[in-house]
């Protein structure tokens, strides 16, 4: 079985952290599982995680009142789960669902907020790798929102 | 001039439509059907992966539509039409025994033979499908000589998914990885919900080895043929299929035109690295 600090290093969004920062966050996290159906976490509430994830597919959803559970996007294994956490009030803003088995490593917020508060380098290289997962999900929505395939394209 | 004779030319003159009979219709979605067309002369049309025909209702007009049938059985010739507009509803609502006009196969086709011996990554959005249908069916047919072989595909809703039972066959049967995305995920909807560019870093291709085929709406091409190419896939591996108002279909009414090229006889198959330039001008 391997330990928390050997899946962190094979995950893709570590591959700019040096080994002992690695070892270093691995402390604040534990490994988790959801199963198919399983709530993570809702909208609204405080943001207090931060995911890794390992295996299955996990859907961000946002509650429509005429039309049940809507699923903005998916997050699946090489993925993470969960930027709320990092900025201020600190509150999810979709629920996620777990839609198959997943595997992941559940970061406690506010231990890895402390780290990237105690030393200013790692927690440039967190925000920047945040940065990141943002700007392709919001490329993504961006041009999800465009419709494309829904009118213009070819008959 | 003989019956024979006069047939030949006719069939020869690039202007004047063949008569095909539907023999088969198929609703794919809520707005695309699939028509299934026989020559009235039982005389086949050979065509290439990716190449169009200039599809005509009489007495309604005229439109380019991609061939989506399989290119091993030319007796029959496949058109998967979306209802957009005046022409294409009235194809859509073709009943068996209504007789169309057809004129072509024209312009470029894909060429997936170039990429024998490496892996193959086709990339669809929406109605792109119908188009890499026969690029897929012929790699399919050769699958061999062939290395990875991947179908990343990106649609509106789970229920406008193109070809549905192709899609498990070619996973189940064909050798082929197939990943699907949907832009917006109803309730219990538990597949993906994403842009298809997002299926690229994990659709597990050799970007060397790779060519790589794409069809959609050209903002979404364009995308993906930056994060193909960001991945080290080169611009001669890479062709698009571009849309374009083909009227003639043989290079001489211009409407099709984008700058120098005529996408009815340059394309509509193009290297990116010939499109590519030309797909971030806003004037054409």
């Amino acid at each position: 079985m391997q330990t928390i600090e050997e899946l962190l290093r094979a995950h893709p969004f570590f591959d700019d952290f040096d080994p002992a920062t690695v070892a270093l966050l691995a402390g604040c996290a534990t490994s988790v599982r959801f199963a198919p159906g399983e709530v993570i976490f809702r909208e609204a509430e405080p943001a207090d995680a931060f995911y890794v994830l390992q295996s299955g597919r996990v859907a961000l959803q946002v509650h429509h009142p005429a039309g049940g559970a809507l699923v903005t996007s998916t997050v699946e294994h090489d993925e993470v789960l969960g930027w709320s956490w990092l900025v201020p009030p600190y509150r999810w803003t979709a629920d996620a669902v777990a839609v198959a088995e997943t595997n992941a490593v559940r970061f406690a917020a506010g231990c890895l907020r402390g780290t990237c508060a105690d030393d200013p380098a790692v927690g440039y290289v967190f925000l920047r790798k945040i940065a990141q997962v943002l700007a392709h999900r919001l490329a993504s929505a961006n041009r999800r929102l465009l419709d494309l395939y829904g009118g213009g394209d070819r008959p | 001039m003989t019956a024979a004779t006069a047939r030949e030319t006719v069939g020869t003159d690039p202007m004047v439509p063949r008569l095909f009979r539907v023999v088969h219709t198929r609703r794919d979605t809520r707005d695309t059907h699939t028509l299934v067309l026989e020559p009235t002369d039982g005389v086949p049309l050979p065509f290439r992966p990716g190449q169009f025909t200039m599809l005509h209702s009489f007495g309604v007009g005229e439109v380019p539509i991609s061939i989506s049938g399989d290119p091993a059985h030319p007796e029959v010739l496949e058109h998967t039409i979306r209802n957009v507009g005046a022409v294409t509803a009235s194809l859509v609502a073709a009943q068996p025994g209504t007789i169309l006009g057809v004129r072509g196969p024209f312009g470029t086709g894909w060429e997936v033979g170039d990429g024998k011996g490496g892996d193959v990554v086709f990339v669809a959005g929406g109605i792109g499908l119908a188009p890499l249908r026969p690029a897929i069916l012929e790699v399919i047919a050769q699958r061999s000589r062939y290395g990875r072989v991947v179908l990343l595909y990106g649609s509106r809703t789970p229920e406008d998914l193109l070809y549905a039972d192709d899609l498990r066959a070619w996973a189940r049967d064909g050798g082929v990885r197939v990943e699907t995305t949907v832009d917006n995920g109803p309730p219990g909807w538990t597949g993906r919900v994403g842009f298809v560019t997002d299926l690229v870093p994990r659709a597990g291709f050799n970007p060397v080895t790779a060519f790589a085929h794409i069809c959609g709406p050209e903002v979404m091409m364009r995308a993906v043929a930056t994060a193909l190419r960001d991945r080290g896939v080169s611009g001669t591996r890479l062709r698009l299929s571009m849309e374009r108002n083909m009227k003639c279909g043989i290079g001489l009414c211009g409407h099709c035109q984008l700058r120098e090229l005529f996408v009815c006889v340059d394309g509509p198959v193009f290297d990116h690295d010939r499109i590519g330039p030309l797909l971030s001008k806003w004037e054409l």
